[in-house]
């Protein structure tokens, strides 16, 4: 397509509906109109000029605002479906188990959840669909921002002072008629004081307020395609870590994805309201309910490795800080926070048993098995000792007369040992579980009787680094600029020309709000005794009404 | 009398004033017969005034209650509905301080009170913050997503006032069966409340263990006759009936028997409505809209909406976010109501771009005001009490 040429003599690009410089109308229909679509200025939008390669049509689709809003539908309703169960994160099985998913979905919620399992709905914000959905929507908030404002740009950018009489009178607010000498200077003075950008040409006028909220949606818009673009930088490697830590009370452990820094547990600790003294006001509440948590709290201690210290080893570490962890307030360092998120309580640390002879009850002395790191040799002096054949935190049964642990937690530890005296030196097999024994070679004349057991608290943290957070925040501000600028300001704009016979004629546009535009044109017209103007759009549908009324 | 008494006490006088206020502006918008401007405005002032006070009332409720528990009351159901109230009816004095539009008060108060009234069927004493809800983000993030929703709300209040005004009543049409459903559903909120308070003065309690879904037992009381009985109930209580229906584990039965006693005293009441007036709701309403100008009407809808979008995106997606990342180490988890929050946005922002680019404004705009209201509502009613997610802690 060429380049539209202007009466005026300015150049226009292919597809212009209003004339850049002088503001004729370019095309047959809007030489017809009785008002001019100032939308966009009616500048030449791409999507409205090309429509023959392929490219054009995918220009042309994103950039529609009817595609747009038919994507936020679509995703309107796609989240909604996610909530009806459920997701997958918030059952009870583990995110990679699919099978196990698979028949909870059916067995808690039957059919329907079979359907919803099948369907994906578990994960749907996690599934390719969703995110597709979701891409399609960035793409469109580009192509369409890119669009309207590269061309809004250059129309307000070079609009000129005078237009031609055609423009002015195919505008909403629109006067015309006789004037004093000197209506224009008197004009201009006060619209420079409702803070009007003025400026004079020849015989004409042209005053301007508010430019930069023409830019609000673009900026909002902006915004958006940042945030989702920090969203999407946290698949970068490097970008995200989220690791979660179990570490017992008295343990010391290098914090996961953080190098050179280690975390010691010194105390984790539960408190519930009481009810007392402060707290009194909520006796009744609980009363109902029963115990209300008032504190989770890991008292901890940051280490970091000392310049010469071996990676990963503990001996040459230095307290970089001491800390107590609570729900919303999180360690920080290095950009990294550990959080507060989990518990186990009074989880077994250590047991103790005594090796007696099953008679007579002689005892030929006591050990401690540390459960989380125990010995394979407990020697008693005097020839007794117990070796410590196979050791299984968790035990859950046997498979093919092997122990089995579940876990490496020690929520039921088995111990499979080998027990000596002077009286046995031979040794005599036996499985020590809590208040269980098997022996598995016959009776034994010796067993090993349990004396005590001590244990400790867990705290569940998790480590969590976010680089990507800095670029969502100054998508978050750049977003609520761009919508305040765009929806609490408003661009006004008022040409006035002096013609030769010595009327005036002057127009008036806003892209919203036209009542504040004419109380402003109220001022200046009795200022400068201007013509009375008139809302030509009033009074076209006042005439369309008048018709209506008079067919029917 | 303790702070926390004070409280509740205001509470109450701000409820009555509400009602009385409703009451004299429906008087006003209705005019005497002689029809003259002047009885209108002034008893659309009389009515100001005491909804004022209530305001006032109100106000102190929510300050004396912060006081009693120190921490901001916005911590569960009780609370936030209360709360929401309280923006509604702000939302309405600030309207009707710049637009002096009466017509507006008839519809705002009776909704104000019907979730004040809500509120109260929930466990309404103070109580003490679970350590998850221990920031001042509890006050920053909730109290600007509770004013947001309160100024678009506003929007469905003009919309709705719009409808009454242009949908014909008298012929069949989709229009006219939305409208009245749309009343109809307020009413079953009224049948909700007639239910509780009924059963509730009867002292009406039965007691069931049951087998939950992870095949624990259980135990429940039901505050109404429990129609529907939870996965193999057993009863505890004498004398009770014993329940029609028994339910899969993964349904709430107690829930269910609630909803089904408020759509039947709702029913009733509005059959009992129909038969006697021999009109439906809207066309009983509609009379008190004659004289609202439309474009007003119009204006106040997408001016709602333009304040109430920037302050919702601020409230309940950019603090909420920043507070999620502080407590729960992330900012955004999926989560039901972080969904609903997350639909509401777009909804709005569907409704700005139809509006702005589209021309959709007059009569589109004021359903799709009223459409906003129904998601803002759902995400407070549905998603706390059946959609359960990590934000119910009522």
């Amino acid at each position: 397509m060429e380049k539209v040429q202007c009466k005026c003599g300015h150049i226009n690009p292919a597809g212009t509906l209003l004339c850049e410089s002088c503001g004729r109308s370019l095309t047959e229909e809007g030489q017809k109109e009785k008002l001019v679509d100032m939308r966009y200025e009616g500048t030449a939008r791409r999507s409205q000029t090309y429509n023959k390669s392929i490219i054009d049509k995918t220009w042309n689709f994103f950039s529609s605002v009817k595609i747009g809003v038919s994507l936020i539908v679509i995703l309107l309703v796609a989240a909604a479906l996610g909530t009806i169960l459920p997701q997958e994160q918030y059952v009870p099985v583990a995110e990679n188990d699919e099978a196990g998913l698979k028949e909870y979905y059916g067995e808690v919620y039957g059919i329907f959840g079979d359907v919803y399992y099948f369907l994906g709905l578990h994960d749907l914000y996690d599934s390719y669909w969703f995110i597709i959905l979701v891409g399609m929507l960035a793409i469109s908030l580009i192509i369409a921002s890119i669009d309207r404002v590269v061309p809004l740009y250059r129309s307000l950018k070079n609009q000129r002072v005078l237009r031609h009489p055609s423009f002015m009178s195919k505008q909403r607010i629109y006067a015309n008629g006789a004037a004093a000498d000197d209506s224009l200077e008197k004009a201009g003075e006060k619209l420079k004081q409702l803070k009007y950008n003025v400026s004079f040409d020849k015989n004409g006028l042209l005053a301007e307020k508010g430019r930069f909220s023409r830019w609000g949606p673009y900026v909002n818009h902006l915004g958006l395609i940042i945030f989702l673009g920090g969203v999407m930088l946290r698949m970068v490697p490097g970008f995200y870590v989220d690791e979660m830590l179990w570490l017992r009370e008295g343990e010391t452990r290098s914090i996961p994805e953080a190098p050179g820094f280690y975390l010691e547990n010194k105390e984790f600790i539960l408190e519930t309201y009481t009810g007392e003294g402060e707290e009194e006001v909520f006796g009744q509440a609980i009363d109902r309910v029963g115990n209300v948590v008032k504190t989770y709290r890991s008292d901890v201690v940051l280490y970091k490795n000392t310049d010469d210290s071996v990676p990963g080893a503990t001996d040459n570490i230095e307290v970089e800080k001491e800390y107590s962890i609570l729900v919303n307030e999180p360690l920080k360092f290095d950009g990294y926070a550990v959080y507060q998120m989990d518990f186990r309580l009074d989880e077994l640390k250590a047991m103790s048993f005594a090796l007696t002879n099953k008679e007579t009850e002689e005892s030929f002395g006591e050990l401690t098995i540390d459960l989380t790191n125990p010995e394979e040799v407990y020697d008693l002096g005097n020839g007794a000792r117990v070796e410590l054949m196979g050791y299984y935190p968790d035990f859950s049964g046997f498979v093919d007369g092997e122990p089995q642990t579940a876990t490496p937690i020690p929520n039921n530890p088995g111990f499979l040992v080998e027990l000596f005296t002077p009286d046995t030196p031979e040794g005599e097999i036996s499985f020590v579980l809590i208040q269980n024994t098997i022996e598995p070679f016959g009776d034994n004349t010796h067993k090993l009787s349990f004396q005590n057991v001590e244990t400790r608290d867990v705290s569940g943290l998790t480590v969590r680094k976010d680089r990507t957070l800095p670029l969502l925040g100054i998508g978050g501000l750049i977003f609520m600029i761009g919508v305040c600028q765009g929806m609490y300001f408003n661009h006004r704009r008022l040409w006035i020309q002096q013609q030769a016979d010595g009327t005036v004629i002057l127009a008036g546009h806003t892209n919203k709000n036209w009542f504040g535009l004419k109380k402003d044109l109220d001022q200046v017209t009795e200022h400068a005794s201007l013509p009375a103007y008139m809302d030509q759009q009033e009074e076209l549908e006042n005439q369309e009404k008048k018709d209506g009324d008079n067919k029917s | 009398m303790s702070l926390a008494d004070i409280s509740s006490n205001l509470l109450y006088v701000a409820f009555f004033a509400y009602l009385i206020a409703t009451f004299v502006f429906g008087g006003a918008v209705k005019g005497n017969k002689q029809r003259t401007f002047k009885s209108e405005q002034r008893w659309s002032k009389v009515a100001f005034i005491i909804t004022l006070i209530g305001f006032a009332a109100n106000l102190g409720y929510f300050f004396t209650r912060w006081g009693a528990t120190g921490h901001a009351p916005l911590s569960n159901l009780f609370e936030f509905a209360t709360a929401f109230g309280l923006t509604i009816v702000g939302g309405f004095v600030i309207l009707y301080a710049i637009y002096k539009t009466p017509v507006l008060g008839m519809v705002v108060l009776p909704v104000a009170l019907l979730i004040i009234a809500f509120a109260s069927m929930f466990p309404s004493e103070v109580s003490p913050l679970i350590p998850a809800l221990q920031s001042h983000w509890l006050a920053i993030h909730v109290s600007t997503t509770v004013i947001s929703e309160g100024i678009l709300s506003m929007s469905a209040a003009a919309g709705i006032v719009y409808l009454l005004k242009v949908v014909d009543m008298k012929t069949k049409s989709k229009k006219r069966f939305w409208l009245e459903t749309m009343l109809y559903a307020l009413v079953v909120v009224v049948g909700f409340i007639i239910a509780s308070v009924t059963f509730n003065v009867m002292d009406y309690e039965a007691e069931f263990t049951y087998v939950d879904k992870d095949g624990k037992d259980q135990e429940m009381v039901y505050n109404l006759p429990p129609v529907f009985g939870m996965n193999e109930h057993v009863s505890l209580t004498e004398g009770t009936m014993a329940p029609l229906v028994e339910m899969p584990p993964v349904i709430d039965a107690g829930k269910l028997t609630t909803i089904f006693w408020s759509f039947v005293f709702g029913t009733v009441l509005y059959l009992l409505i129909r038969l006697i007036t021999r009109k439906r709701l809207a066309e009983l309403l509609q009379p008190l809209v004659k004289n609202v100008d439309l474009q007003l009407m119009d204006e106040i809808g997408y001016r709602a909406i333009i304040i109430g979008f920037p302050l919702f995106s601020l409230g309940a997606l950019i603090f909420a976010m920043i507070w999620a990342q502080i407590a729960w180490s992330r900012f955004w988890g999926w989560d039901p109501k972080e969904v609903w929050a997350l639909i509401t946005w777009l909804f709005y922002a569907a409704y700005l771009h139809l509006r702005l680019g589209k021309g959709w404004n007059g009569e589109r705009a004021a359903w799709l005001g009223v459409v906003g209201f129904a998601i803002i509502m759902f995400n407070f009613v549905v998603v706390n009490l059946i959609i359960a997610g990590l934000h119910s802690y009522a």
